[in-house]
């Protein structure tokens, strides 16, 4: 393993876990707008660094839909997209899922169309969140290059088989230039098996994919692939396990941050984590009791641990940079729906915030905090809180 | 001739690749064709197929017809996932030491190759991807209940474009795939018709010789869309193509072959007449449309003239 420490942009260290895991077919497109993800591994292509067919479609939707092809007949299968692209694919992501096809794609979650705004939010991944995909979410670019090469075997292994999603903020995490350890090819190529469809499409041994199902067995398929997607959390733990154990980063489905014994936790996915460990810290040395929870595992969602992490609690402030427009937001609704069955369960205040690229600096997030504090303060909780919204 | 007859089918193979049991509609043209096309294709293919009455005739888990690899995903994309196939099998070839030569074969109807599927099959056919597309053209949503698409000829009435007081049907002409596919210089594009087997078969085999993209475009008589007696299937596919409404032909590296060159064309009426869906017209209209074969059809006349001129 390297143990120098490099200086690069997050898309090029993506790019470059892209390459590690030796992946043969990359189907790409530049919906606005697209990371240098894609462009580095076009580049390494152009070059000879990486041996793989880049398949420079004419839509998201192609995109996805290469990617099904090239999947299915055994060959490991890369994309990244945001954005438009993201829900431009839509409709394929979901048969990615239900065909089991283990495609890894990074999501630089953006916000969405209208108004256009091509700046970071996580509207575009909250619409996938019911796709079927494994939904991980990282903080930094270190986190996204470990990340990457972590998805290949979770998605690949022959228990799961089913595509996997990281998503990495916008600009916040794509675009930002950070320190960070490459691992060499060796260490890789150890860590990572050759990927091998245990059904692919062959002519030797024909099999049909992507039969239509009559109302006898819809219910059944689609119970099979939600029991799949749950249970892979068992290889995901595994992955994570091993891939700590070789480089010494450790990752969990939900992380902390000084939580123990607070009173009050803040609850973060993705990059904006970072600032929120700043107001804790701060706060902290103020004697606040106050600390930090950042979902990392999406989906399939960690009941267990997430429970485990808020134990202690008595208050919790939710942020999403996302809405359910007309309802409360994702993040939250989920986070609520866990904490129903619990006998003693604290208070929940939903903050939404974030979108659309505008920032949540450190002192936002104190700001953040005592707002819904406050809320939870006069017992009105029931409707989410727009930081910072100008009315 | 009468000799070439008996003895023609013997030398096609027994070996069937969509196996009978599926669930198409009796006298249905479509399944024939897809029958003779996967005969022509052999067992070393891989399917990619749009949505449509094939797919879902053929698959109802946990059922299959298909004796080859095949994968169905969506409407508009069997070509970007024959993209994908292909681009797959290349890279396992480089780097994985996999030695079958598989022909990769997207299939679809005429709406999901001309309405819904066209960009998908432009984008694979502009990059050049080594595979063949199949559209078998039944000239209607057939699948979902007889909806117009942009290849219902003009003048057919259909449950989104039906004829009325104030509407004959279909107003608009249908979409020529074969000069788009052709606009994209691809090598190989030709047009047949489900009722000529040996015809469908040669094309098919031409297409396999490509490396790259080709294209055929099989109008295949549906008798349920068409609103005609099932046992009418294969006089109508004829009937087609002797009146010039359909006319067959080949183009190879742009040269228009004419493969059927009928000295005098039969009537339209001929074709017409046999069909619910074109019941409504008048006289006039039909004049009309036979005014616009005669012209579509020496169009295509000239062009292969024109080509055998040089």
């Amino acid at each position: 393993m390297t143990a120098k420490r490099i200086g690069i942009e997050s898309s090029l260290a993506i790019a470059e876990a892209v390459r590690l895991a030796n992946v043969d077919v990359i189907a790409a497109y530049p919906i606005t707008p697209q990371t240098h993800i894609v462009e580095g591994l076009a580049e390494m292509v152009a070059n000879g660094h990486l041996d793989a067919e880049y398949i420079p479609v004419e839509s998201e939707h192609s995109a996805m839909s290469s990617c099904l092809g090239s999947s299915a007949v055994g060959a490991r299968t890369f994309t990244a997209t945001a954005s438009q692209g993201l829900i431009l694919m839509h409709e394929v992501l979901l048969v990615a899922a239900s065909l089991h096809l283990p495609i890894v794609m990074v999501v630089t979650n953006r916000a969405l169309s209208g108004p256009l705004n091509i700046w970071g939010d996580h509207s575009d991944t909250m619409i996938t969140r019911d796709s079927g995909w494994i939904q991980i979410f990282v903080e930094n670019g270190q986190q996204a290059f470990d990340q990457v090469l972590c998805a290949f075997r979770i998605a690949e292994h022959q228990d799961v088989l089913l595509p996997t999603i990281i998503n990495v903020d916008g600009f916040h995490i794509s675009h930002v230039i950070e320190p960070m350890y490459f691992l060499d090819q060796e260490a890789v190529d150890g860590f990572l098996p050759p990927y091998k469809h245990p059904h692919a499409l062959d002519p030797d041994k024909p099999v049909t994919m992507g039969c239509f199902a009559m109302p006898n067995l819809y219910t059944e398929s689609r119970k099979a692939l939600d029991t799949s997607l749950r249970e892979s959390k068992k290889v995901i733990l595994e992955t994570w396990k091993k891939f700590g154990e070789m480089t010494g980063r450790y990752y969990k489905e939900v992380e902390t941050y000084k939580a123990e014994a607070a009173e009050t936790l803040l609850i973060t996915m993705g990059s904006y984590s970072e600032n929120a460990m700043e107001a804790i810290d701060k706060m902290q040395s103020e004697g606040r009791s106050v600390g930090l929870v950042r979902i990392r595992l999406w989906r399939p969602f960690p009941y267990m641990a997430f429970l485990e992490a808020v134990s202690g609690a008595k208050n919790i402030v939710v942020l999403d940079r996302a809405m359910s427009l007309g309802g409360p937001p994702p993040v939250c609704s989920e986070i609520r729906s866990a904490l129903y069955p619990q006998e003693k369960r604290p208070q929940v205040v939903s903050v939404v915030g974030g979108l659309g690229g505008r920032d949540i600096s450190p002192d936002d997030f104190e700001k953040l905090i005592d707002i819904g504090l406050g809320r939870i303060k006069i017992g009105d909780t029931s409707e989410t809180i727009m930081f910072g919204v100008r009315e | 001739m009468e000799t070439l007859s008996i003895y023609a089918p013997k030398l096609v193979t027994n070996k069937e690749y969509i196996a009978s049991g599926h669930r198409a509609c009796s006298g249905c043209g479509e399944v024939l064709a897809v029958r003779y096309v996967c005969k022509a294709l052999g067992r070393n293919t891989i399917i990619s197929n749009a949505t449509g009455c094939m797919e879902i005739i053929s698959t109802p888990l946990p059922e299959t017809a298909w004796e080859v690899p095949w994968i169905h995903t969506l409407f508009e994309n069997a070509s970007a996932v024959a993209s994908g196939i292909e681009s797959g099998l290349k890279s396992l070839k480089r780097k994985h030491g996999y030695t079958k030569e598989v022909k990769v074969v997207a299939m679809g109807g005429d709406g999901a190759t001309a309405d819904i599927g066209l960009q998908s099959l432009s984008g694979a056919m502009e990059r050049g991807h080594d595979f063949i597309y199949v559209c078998y053209d039944n000239e209607a949503y057939m699948n979902t209940g007889i909806q117009r698409s942009s290849e219902t000829p003009f003048g057919a009435s259909t449950t989104t474009a039906p004829s009325g007081k104030n509407s004959l049907g279909q107003h608009t002409q249908k979409k020529n795939m074969a000069a788009i596919a052709a606009a994209h210089n691809i090598a190989y594009v030709a047009t047949s018709c489900s009722s000529y087997p040996f015809d469908i078969m040669s094309k098919v085999e031409k297409a396999m010789k490509v490396k790259g993209p080709s294209y055929i475009h099989i109008l295949s008589v549906c008798p349920t869309g068409w609103r005609c007696a099932s046992n009418l299937t294969i006089k109508l596919g004829r009937l087609a193509v002797e009146t010039g409404i359909f006319p067959m032909y080949e183009i190879e590296n742009g040269k228009y072959t004419l493969n059927i060159d009928l000295p005098k064309l039969r009537p339209v009426e001929d074709y017409l007449k046999l069909q619910g869906r074109f019941r409504h017209l008048d006289k006039d209209i039909t004049a009309e449309i036979q005014e616009k074969v005669f012209d579509e059809y020496n169009k295509v006349k000239r062009l292969a003239a024109g080509n055998k001129a040089k």
